[in-house]
């Protein structure tokens, strides 16, 4: 089991209040994913949740019992740290055997299970190396491996795959969703790479200096940003904001309109631009161009489109894909 | 970090080196070599050849005891060195895990102690070390080189401790850990060579400190300090006994060094080189 309530949870560190309130209801079983900017309060939030801080205000809860004074060891939760925090004195079958020998379990089955958790992360081989040996993504692993021997009631990911190169976080991202839905235990998983939080979550909870801005399923968030914080985090590349005539004609302060709900034309459409930047990545091509009247606009065709720097492209937004916003930053509800 | 050193700049730099190395080197060299002199040679100016004679340590053997001041600085360097690490340890381990607002403070008024003239208070310190009857005894002197170097010794402990990621710490914590089992599993580990490379530089600075152990001993407590000092007294100088005398007390510290010195640079660099 591994629900976790937060109630009116508050930080300072001093005079720096960095978490104001958070409310916060995660269900047995989920993967959360935490994003947010830098020093929006999320490795702090997964801190007080974890136990290594202390909260300042407010209550939290592990299967509806109250944790909030509990020790970190207590609360049945294993993290993963960005910087891995491996033993380096110790081999790799020890640092995945070392929560278990804390909590005096017998050696034949320790054996076992770190046998078990070896052989899930492929790492047999290195069972034996200091982590000093292993190449970043093992050493991750073994990082997860030490996490999933306790078989905690969740499991908490600081930024796990920040100090991995591109193509290995996309494996260990794929490894982490399998490991997820093998074991169906409680994950929270902070991030600041909107992909991750994409790809991962079952639910996604946007953080802004230390404010929940919304919470939700990946797609909600994408189709229905609660307001231009969201909208603008959520979505790669950013969501086009408009302002002046083209907005106050939809009704709206600030006009959203995704660059992949931007139709593509070269003969006809409602706008004409100027391409500014051009990048063709194959499956799909990104258009920056400087659209007449309007600014500077980002564009996305799927396969390829043969503009390059300084032609003339015809844009036409999908109104249907609209996202509009009041003067406060707030969604207008359809 | 893989730099393009040309072979010219390569030789220029291992000269210099060894000429640094030589000049630092020198006197102790020089005491050695003048230790196989006679009195007659050692007087007569400057000459790196010896007649190669023993004479010196012989008759250094025969006028004095060798085996009770070696001793004594073996007692006091490892005595001192002892103490002071089991009242530095705890002292650096909450600095650096626990620090409060004025624990910068609390370090440099420690390390300040050390920049103030030792005879500045050797008058108060003698008079309590008579009153106390603790002037010729090995257990004053004891104390007295662990306060001295107490200093050195947190500040060094800090140092290390504070080299161990904290993110490590709280690892230990998440998986169970009480503090008794992270000190001895996870730090103690990985705190040994600092601690390792402590007590040796302790050992040396102890070995060595002569204003002190001068001062406060004369014949029941007096290291290998005390027993070269002796030598450029009473009798008139003899330059040849008294390097015979020198090398014999640095001999022991200088070969501990030589099988340490792996130990040694490392813990003086720890920190600076990664
Ligand atoms: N121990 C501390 N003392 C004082 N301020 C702190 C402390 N820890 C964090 N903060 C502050 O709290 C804020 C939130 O920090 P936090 O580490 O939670 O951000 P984050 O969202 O994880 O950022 P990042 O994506 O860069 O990791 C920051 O402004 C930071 O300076
Ligand atoms: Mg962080």
């Amino acid at each position: 089991m591994g629900s976790i309530t937060l109630k009116n949870v508050s930080k300072t560190f001093g005079e720096a209040k960095v978490i104001p309130s958070i409310d916060l209801e995660i269900n047995n079983g989920e993967f959360v994913v935490f994003v947010g900017p830098s020093g929006c309060g999320k490795s702090t939030l997964l801190r007080l949740i974890a136990g290594l801080e202390d909260v300042s205000g407010g209550h939290i809860m592990i299967d509806g019992k109250d944790v909030t004074d509990a020790a970190p060891a207590e609360r049945g939760l294993a993290m993963v740290f960005q910087s891995y925090a491996l033993y380096p004195h110790m081999s790799v079958r020890k640092n995945i055997a070392f929560p278990l020998k804390m909590a005096k379990m017998d050696q034949a089955q320790i054996d076992k299970k770190v046998g078990d958790a070896a052989r899930i992360l492929n790492l047999t081989d290195y069972l034996e190396r200091r982590p000093g040996q292993l190449s970043g993504g093992q050493r991750q692993r073994v990082a997860i491996g030490r996490a999933i021997v306790r078989e905690p009631s969740a499991f908490l990911f600081d930024e796990p795959l920040s100090n991995l190169d591109a193509a290995l976080r996309g494996t260990m991202r794929l490894e982490i969703s399998d490991l997820h839905h093998q074991l169906k235990t409680t994950m929270i998983y902070v991030t600041h790479d909107q992909i991750e939080a994409m790809t991962m979550a079952d639910k996604i909870v946007v953080l802004n200096r230390g404010n929940i801005e919304q919470v939700g399923s990946p797609l909600e968030l994408y189709k229905t940003p609660r307001n231009l914080f969201v909208a603008g985090f959520i979505g790669s590349p950013k969501m086009n904001f408009l302002e002046g005539e083209y907005a106050k004609s939809k009704g709206a302060k600030t006009a959203g309109v995704r660059p992949e709900h931007i139709g593509l034309s070269k003969d006809s459409g409602l706008w004409s631009g100027t391409v500014t930047v051009a990048e063709h990545l194959g499956a799909d091509t990104f258009l920056h161009l400087d659209v007449d009247g309007i600014g500077p606009i980002t564009a996305r065709a799927g396969g390829e489109f043969g503009a390059s720097y300084g032609d003339k492209v015809f844009l036409t937004p999908d109104d249907s894909k609209l996202h509009r916003f009041d003067d406060k930053g707030l969604a207008i509800k359809a | 970090m893989a730099r393009k050193v040309t072979t010219g700049a390569r030789i220029g730099w291992t000269i210099a080196a060894w000429v640094v190395a030589l000049l630092i080197f020198f006197p102790i060299l020089y005491a050695l070599i003048t230790s196989f002199k006679t009195e007659q040679e050692a007087i007569a100016g400057f000459s790196l050849i010896p007649s190669g004679t023993f004479e010196n340590y012989i008759t250094v053997e025969e006028q004095r005891d060798y085996f009770t001041p070696f001793m004594n600085s073996v007692i006091l360097s490892v005595g001192s060195t002892i103490l002071a690490l089991i009242v530095a340890l705890p002292a650096a381990w909450a600095m650096a895990f626990a620090p409060t607002k004025r624990t910068k403070d609390i370090l440099m008024w420690m390390l300040s102690t050390k920049m103030m003239p030792s005879v500045a208070v050797l008058l108060p310190i003698f008079i309590i070390f008579r009153n106390l009857g603790l002037l010729d005894t090995r257990i004053g002197l004891t104390v007295m080189l662990m306060l001295i170097n107490l200093p050195i010794v947190v500040w060094m402990l800090y140092t290390y401790f504070r080299e161990i990621p904290g993110e490590i710490l709280e690892a230990a914590r998440m998986d169970g850990a009480g503090i008794w089992q992270e000190i001895v599993y996870v730090l103690a580990p990985m705190g040994v060579p600092g601690i390792a490379s402590t007590l040796l530089l302790n050992v040396i600075l102890a070995w060595n400190e002569a204003f002190w152990t001068i001062q406060l001993t004369t014949t029941n407590a007096a290291p290998l300090t005390a027993f070269i000092a002796s030598f450029s007294s009473p009798q008139g100088l003899f330059w040849a006994k008294l390097s015979a005398a020198s090398t014999m007390a640095i001999a022991p510290i200088l070969i501990l060094g030589w099988f340490s010195q792996k130990q040694l640079v490392r813990g003086l660099t720890f920190g600076a080189v990664k």
